[in-house]
């Protein structure tokens, strides 16, 4: 059946910003979906609240609307557009539920939208529990005993059935939010009890605990022929219990026979065709008792999911176009599959001969207190993915693709244990944290037997032979030293997977003394490629992974060519902004006529789909497999400016093995991180910067902060993110601060510098070519300067500083942009205290803004700083000119606290969001409005606001009382701020703090009193006392703002929330241009 | 420690890797397999007989080896050829390793070579003849000697040496059941299953569908079958050429001039074309996996099918009492036929899956339609016959 001619556009709805469980996958999927669509001549409408976004590119559909992605403005965006039909399935939970809201609010039906892809009921079906429950039963499939509860009462009567430990799943959130297993009835209560608020319907699943049993998922896609294919199998090392986000995977299965898994295929479109999944791609999950193979169905996503991006990484298949052309009419057979140049047709099963390891990343680290054991809430921020042909060659590149500093199966603990190590070791295997395979390896080195760590993790023992295997290799080559090192034995450790620096730390070498071994052998990897069809057909598409086997079928061509380096795993810090402009170098240099080559392991990204780029290296971001593909391609350039800090870290070892860097030397951004260099630059360009000073001691560090005075900023050098920074307002919390800080990084010198209070913060982004200075946007921080830049929201154009001071920031750009001799983007932060500019710090690379500006702007700053790189002059692209928009847009972070019920939600030097939203609106208060409804908070409008404020914020606590009470609200407020709004006049009232005695502001939190909190503190003390506001306030998802600034805003906003628009950005691209 | 073993082609390429079965030399023509599970199925499929068989997947033999998966009594294939035995295999049903079986087996296998590259050889090449040898001084030139010495699978009449040589009975099902809906009772239907290399998830798959089956020797002549007063002749798949099976053409043959159901799987399928005049050719290095679309032709819908075989039957020979029912839609080639007058009808891949998905099982759903119309219309013709002299 061909595509229908019935519908003429189509409404896609994105996943919004990037949260746990709902990462840059759905920008990949999304934008797979708006170019297939495009393709097919449809009229595309996009809403997706994310800037960072491939798919938010005003090229990618018809019309993009960067709002938030709720049922009331998706309303106003179907009202104005009207578009024939909705696709719900590429935005994950997020485009699902609000596809369902749409549905329920009749909004479909008043604009004859038709909802295509899914279904409201096969929706329903899939994520009502109860409802799948019945429907698996009815087609013969068995599912854990389970029950739903609504309640504390039922919850507990359910309990009693099922016994101990009990899975708790609330239904419809992301990334099983909320949810949890408990082994006790204090814990059952606990997790209840937040599973029942979080979830949209107050529901939660009770499941008998299939702890244990080995886990599967199948990726299926169907078509409305009823045409069924697995595009791949895909099977859990950390068995059930982790959250399938947070487990170690691998592709395809290992541990099946053929019997079962035809029998797991059977199931999984059984499931489909029951749910009623007509068209599209969806995800079944299994588990397997390990003893006698019983299966049981846990779940089904009804849509493309992580797992599905996982899969089309895996297999070459992209899932998410193909579905999208199913949805619009196709069928399988009448698609084709381009990786073999279409030789095939989309309609069949790939068959992969090599096998791939996923392996989630952590960020305990950010959030100190925080739970750090893996359940059935995902945790993880990333995942990295390698290819290997064998287990073991992908699981090892697969760490030292994470970048938490593996380089393979890197010891954790000292051999022989200590009493206190063998404690940990046991309780690190049953209780699975962020490391856990690191520790099977220990348990094995310390001699444990493959049936105790079975016993202890559930892991299969296929793996941990294999594991172990390699171990016996450590050990031999450990006795052997590096001489035993000849060409026959280096040769199969390498096709064992094993790094040039994991090697030489077995035999007390660094990496480099094995890389010149390997290379005087001649040793070196080759290329195979993913082709979906284990080589039974020609393929023409260049996606490639290294391995160490005999044929190699990179075949590089003698085109001009640049390499860009990607991100690596997402992190908070680094994220899908970087992939955003890895992607954009590709798309631009590709269409200067520049061979592209991608080099990355992140399988969530749109970077990593095989026709970004010429040509896709699936490969680790180490200096080893870097310069590898460097040698075999011969490039003419190599970015390394684009994905963050990971290929930046490479680049002065690329540069000195003669790899080509373009853009900015390794030089020059060594002299904007250098301390020292950089002072000496500041200075003799007569610029500002804070006081400063870098101490290697305790001692030292207190002698220099006496002189630069408190409070102060104090960090280790070199990092992204904020990584162990503070702000540090006496001597204690410093003497504190060195002893953690020192031992987190190594010895590495601490940088004090003097904080700036109360000062606003800006960020400049802009582009240089050694002649000329592009300004790309001057965002204007809402936070004070304190709050990690990536954390704080920011207005373009700003909103309250000067033209004077505005055009005094653009000058000081363009004297550090020359000094520097930057080529490509630079970022420089800057703080404002009393008129002063001070130089925050300079980085001469892609930030975390560029996409942010790009989409306030219209200015592709990615795209034009890879054409400088390249060689093309600002004025040869005609960008000479900086666009200053008449219409505002507000940037706002999104924070993961509800996910980590431990950590205390205050904001400061340490970067803790995971993602961003952007708001426009003509007036500054209507785009700060609409950034704070896409990133979920929900302003109040009336009701009582409590107001806590450190000292020196009280000034303008009095302010900002008064116009809160403008705009009808109430006072209340704790001793010392209480008494200061009450001796200017203002009514407001007193209440405990928690240690005052009760009923005291957490109860009245609990209790749901307090509509709106405004609480800022300063010093370790007052941190602490007051967590549990913070806390109370996310759990009870009271609006809170940590800084005065955002209250202020956020008054502002409540004077435009009754006049909001929905916004083109086409439109107010065009605006800029006339 | 580990044995060397070198497998070489004719074309001269020698392949060095290490013994993982048992120690010898052999010969076959080598092929591929793109299936990601079921090796075990494969190498007891007697269709591999004579042919040495590289699967492409690279770890092979994880879950180890259980006589429930075994297609037939042996290991057919001459030879495996794999990237990697694993260390240890895993799994709650597995009663020996897949290592220790080829060697019980004494059969020949290579690991740790560059399998995709082979792979990559014989696509362009197409399949070639090949020869694994084990030990530790082997003379490579000696073994590319062997290989060349080959005679290849073309002409080769293999059907009657795989084949039983006696009658026997089977009524074993599936070791368990995928589908949700109850058995049928059994015995209602007695299928005479010609063995030209039968699997045996084909008798249980028949066995399942309420089937009496009586397996027999692949020359057993027609008038014999006809004796035994089948509701329903089966014609398997078996390994080599089709075409010198004069002895199975002969019987189909005889088999069309009834009106009793024919469904033929495999090289059963070839030689139902063959009985009707059509032509087979080689292949160029043939169909091995479990992912192959298929279309039906009167549908339009497609089925992911297992498929194995070297010759096909070619579909410009049709004669017109027989069109095609089925198409690869990897290649466009042939895949199913029906007769258009009798209630025969075949499949060239593998509809009994083992290993592969299941998509094509509705097929012995149709034969046992076929087979129950049959006898419908037989007691519907007997009792108006009878009626009829009852009335006179």
């Amino acid at each position: 059946m061909p595509k229908r001619t019935d519908i003429d556009s189509i409404l896609i709805i994105g996943a919004g910003p990037i949260v746990i469980g709902q990462a840059c996958e759905f920008d990949y999927s999304g934008a797979q979906a708006c170019k297939a669509l495009k393709q097919e001549g449809f009229r595309v409408i996009l809403v997706n609240s994310n800037p960072a976004t491939i798919m938010t590119d005003p090229e990618m559909a018809d019309s993009v609307y960067i709002e938030p992605v709720n049922w009331r403005t998706i309303a106003r965006i179907i009202e104005k557009e009207r578009p024939a039909a909705l696709l719900p399935t590429m935005g994950g939970q997020t485009a699902l539920n609000t596809a369902l809201d749409l549905a329920r609010e009749g909004v479909l039906e008043r604009f004859g939208v038709e909802m295509i892809g899914a279904t409201k009921r096969s929706i329903d079906m899939a994520e009502d529990r109860e409802l799948f429950r019945r429907a698996m039963t009815e087609i013969g499939l068995a599912t854990p005993r389970a029950r739903i509860a609504h309640s504390m009462e039922e919850a507990l009567a359910v309990q009693a059935e099922i016994g101990y430990p009990t899975v708790i799943r609330p239904s419809f959130t992301l990334g099983g939010s909320g949810g949890g297993i408990a082994y006790n009835r204090e814990e059952f209560e606990t997790i209840v009890a937040r599973g029942l608020d979080a979830s949209p319907t107050n529901e939660v699943l009770l499941e008998e605990s299939v702890l244990g049993w080995k886990e599967y998922e199948m990726e299926v896609v169907r078509d409305r022929n009823d045409n069924c294919i697995i595009v791949c199998s895909i099977e859990n090392l950390d068995p059930m219990g982790v959250h399938t986000g947070d487990s170690i995977t691998v592709a395809p299965a290992q541990t099946l026979t053929d019997k079962e898994s035809q029998r797991l295929r059977d199931a999984s479109i059984a499931v489909l065709r029951k749910i009623g999944v007509d068209t599209g791609g969806s995800n079944v999950q299994f588990a397997v008792n390990p003893d006698d193979g019983r299966v049981v169905v846990i779940e089904m996503n009804p849509r493309v999911s992580r797992s599905s991006a996982l899969a089309s990484k895996a297999t070459g298949f992209p899932i998410a176009k193909i579905a999208a052309k199913l949805a619009v009419g196709y069928t399988l057979d009448e698609l084709r599959n381009e990786i073999t140049g279409g030789a095939t047709p989309a309609s069949f099963e790939p068959a992969i001969d090599y096998v791939v390891t996923k392996i989630p990343r952590f960020t305990f680290e950010k959030f100190p207190g925080s739970n750090t054991r893996l359940t059935t809430q995902m945790k993880s921020v990333g995942e990295a993915m390698a290819i290997g042909r064998t287990f073991q060659e992908s699981v090892q590149k697969a760490l030292r693709s994470l970048e938490t500093g593996f380089d393979g199966f890197d010891e954790q603990l000292r051999q022989p244990l200590s009493e206190e190590a063998a404690t940990q070791l046991a309780y690190e295997l049953r209780w699975p944290g962020p490391t856990r395979l690191l520790y099977v390896a220990d348990a094995l080195r310390a001699g444990w037997s493959r049936a105790q760590v079975f016993e202890a993790t559930g892991i299969d023992p296929w793996f941990l032979a294999q594991i172990e295997d390699l171990l016996r290799e450590e050990g031999r080559l450990r006795e052997e030293g590096f001489e035993s090192l000849g060409a026959v034995r280096l040769r199969a450790l390498k096709r064992k997977g094993f790094s040039d620096a994991r090697i030489g730390a077995l035999v007390d070498r660094d990496a480099a003394a094995v890389r010149g071994r390997r290379r005087k052998l001649g040793i070196h990897p080759v290329y195979k490629r993913v082709d979906t069809c284990a080589a039974e057909f020609a393929t023409s598409t260049a996606y490639l992974y290294s391995t160490y086997e005999e044929e190699c079928e990179a075949d590089p061509t003698d085109r001009r060519k640049i390499v860009i380096l990607g991100g690596g795993p997402n992190r908070i810090g680094q994220g899908i902004e970087f992939d955003y402009c890895c992607v954009h170098a590709a798309l631009a240099l590709r269409e200067d006529g520049f061979e592209t080559i991608m080099v990355n392991c992140n399988p969530e990204t749109v970077s990593t789909d095989y026709d970004t780029s010429d040509r896709l290296y699936f490969e680790p971001l180490t200096f080893e497999d870097v310069m590898e593909i460097i040698e075999k391609e011969k490039p003419e350039g190599v970015i390394v400016q684009y994905g963050g800090q990971t290929p930046l870290k490479l680049s002065r070892a690329i540069a000195a093995a003669g790899g080509p860097i373009i853009g900015t030397t390794p030089d020059s951004i060594d002299v904007a991180e250098d301390r020292e260099r950089f002072q000496k630059l500041v200075a003799q360009l007569k610029l500002k910067q804070p006081a400063n000073a870098t101490a290697r001691n305790e001692e030292q560090a207190v002698q220099m902060a006496r002189e630069v005075g408190f409070p102060l900023v104090v960090r280790p050098s070199y990092v992204l993110g904020g990584r162990a920074m503070e702000i540090v307002f006496n001597e204690d919390d410093l003497r504190q601060y060195i002893t953690d800080a020192v031992k987190v990084s190594n010895s590495s010198p601490v940088l004090i510098d003097r904080f700036l209070d109360l000062a606003v913060e800006v960020d400049v982004d802009a582009i240089a070519d050694g002649e000329n200075v592009l300004i790309g946007g001057i965002m204007e921080h809402i936070e004070q300067a304190g709050v990690h830049s990536g954390d704080s929201s920011c207005s373009l154009p700003p909103n309250g500083l000067s033209a004077e001071v505005q055009e005094e920031l653009r000058a000081q750009t363009r004297k550090l942009a020359k000094a520097l001799n930057v080529v490509g983007l630079m970022n420089i932060q800057f703080a404002i205290q009393g008129g002063v500019i001070y130089i925050l710090e300079v980085n001469p690379r892609a930030s975390r803004t560029v996409p942010f500006v790009s989409k306030a702007t219209g200015v592709p700053l990615a795209k034009i700083a890879a054409r400088v790189m390249t060689g093309r002059s600002l004025l040869a692209q005609g960008h000479t000119e900086e666009r200053i928009p008449a219409y505002y847009s507000v940037k706002e972070s999104v924070f993961p606290f509800v996910k980590f019920p431990d950590a205390d939600p205050i904001l400061g030097p340490e970067m803790k969001s995971t993602g961003e939203v952007m708001g426009t609106g003509h007036s500054f208060g209507e785009a700060y409005a609409k950034a704070q409804a896409a990133s979920g908070v929900v302003l109040p409008t009336r009701g009582l606001c409590f107001i806590s404020v450190r000292d020196r914020d009280k000034p303008a606590a009095v302010e900002l009382a008064r116009m809160l009470i403008d705009r009808g609200f109430e006072i209340a407020a704790t001793g010392g701020t209480a008494q200061v709004l009450l001796d200017s006049g203002i009514m407001c009232r007193r209440v405990n703090k928690v240690r005052e005695g009760r009923p005291h502001v957490v109860d009245m939190i609990k209790n749901d009193e307090i509509a709106l909190i405004v609480n800022t503190t300063e010093g370790k003390q007052a941190v602490r006392e007051s967590r549990s506001i913070r806390r109370e306030a996310v759990a009870r998802r009271v609006t809170y703002y940590t800084t005065v600034a955002a209250g202020r805003a956020t008054c502002d906003a409540l004077d435009h929330l009754g006049d909001i628009a929905v916004n083109r950005l086409q439109d107010l691209h065009k605006e800029l241009l006339a | 420690m580990t044995t060397p073993a070198v497998l070489a082609l004719e074309d001269g390429t020698v392949f060095r890797g290490i013994s993982v079965g048992a120690r010898g030399n052999t010969t076959g023509e080598v092929v591929f397999n793109t299936a990601m599970t079921g090796y075990q199925e494969i190498l007891t499929d007697p269709s591999y007989c004579r042919q040495i068989v590289t699967l492409t997947y690279p770890h092979v033999g994880n879950t180890g080896t259980t006589p429930e998966d075994l297609e037939s009594s042996a290991i057919f294939a001459a030879g495996l050829v794999i990237r990697d035995l694993p260390v240890l295999h895993s799994n709650w049903r597995a009663t020996e390793s897949l290592g220790d079986f080829l060697i019980r087996s004494k059969v020949v296998a290579i690991a740790e070579i560059d399998t995709r590259m082979l792979t990559r050889r014989l696509r362009e090449r197409g399949a070639q003849a090949g020869c694994i040898m084990t030990g530790e001084n082997i003379d490579e030139a000696d073994a590319i000697r062997a290989a060349r010495k080959f005679p290849g699978l073309k002409g080769m009449d293999l059907a009657k040496v795989v084949s039983t040589r006696r009658n026997y009975q089977w009524n074993d099902g599936m070791i368990w059941r995928t589908d949700p809906r109850p058995p049928r009772p059994q015995n209602r239907l007695h299928v005479v299953a010609y063995d030209f290399g039968i699997k045996r998830n084909i008798l249980r798959l028949l066995a399942e569908h309420g089937c009496r089956v009586t397996v027999v020797p692949a020359q057993t002549p027609s008038d014999q079958v006809l004796e035994m007063n089948p509701d329903g002749i089966f014609l398997s798949n078996g390994p080599g050429d089709p075409e010198p099976c004069d002895y199975a053409i002969r019987a189909i043959r005889e088999y069309l001039q009834t009106d009793i159901p024919i469904f033929g799987i495999c090289l059963g399928h070839q030689l139902l074309g063959l009985a009707c005049g059509a032509k087979t050719l080689k292949m160029k290095f043939g169909h091995h996996g479990a992912n192959h679309p298929v279309q039906e032709l009167e549908s339009g819908r497609v089925f992911i099918s297992s498929q194995n075989h070297g010759f096909a039957v070619d579909e410009s020979s049709l004669p017109g009492e027989l069109r095609a029912t089925h198409r690869s839609l990897f290649d466009g080639s042939l895949q199913g036929i029906a007769h258009t007058e009798r209630p025969a009808f075949s499949f060239q891949g593998h509809p009994e899956a083992s290993p592969g998905p299941h998509d094509m099982r509705p097929l012995f759903e149709h034969f046992i339609h076929l087979m129950i119309n049959r006898l419908q219309s037989n007691s519907k013709a007997r009792s108006s016959s009878k009626s009829q002299i009852a009335g006179t």
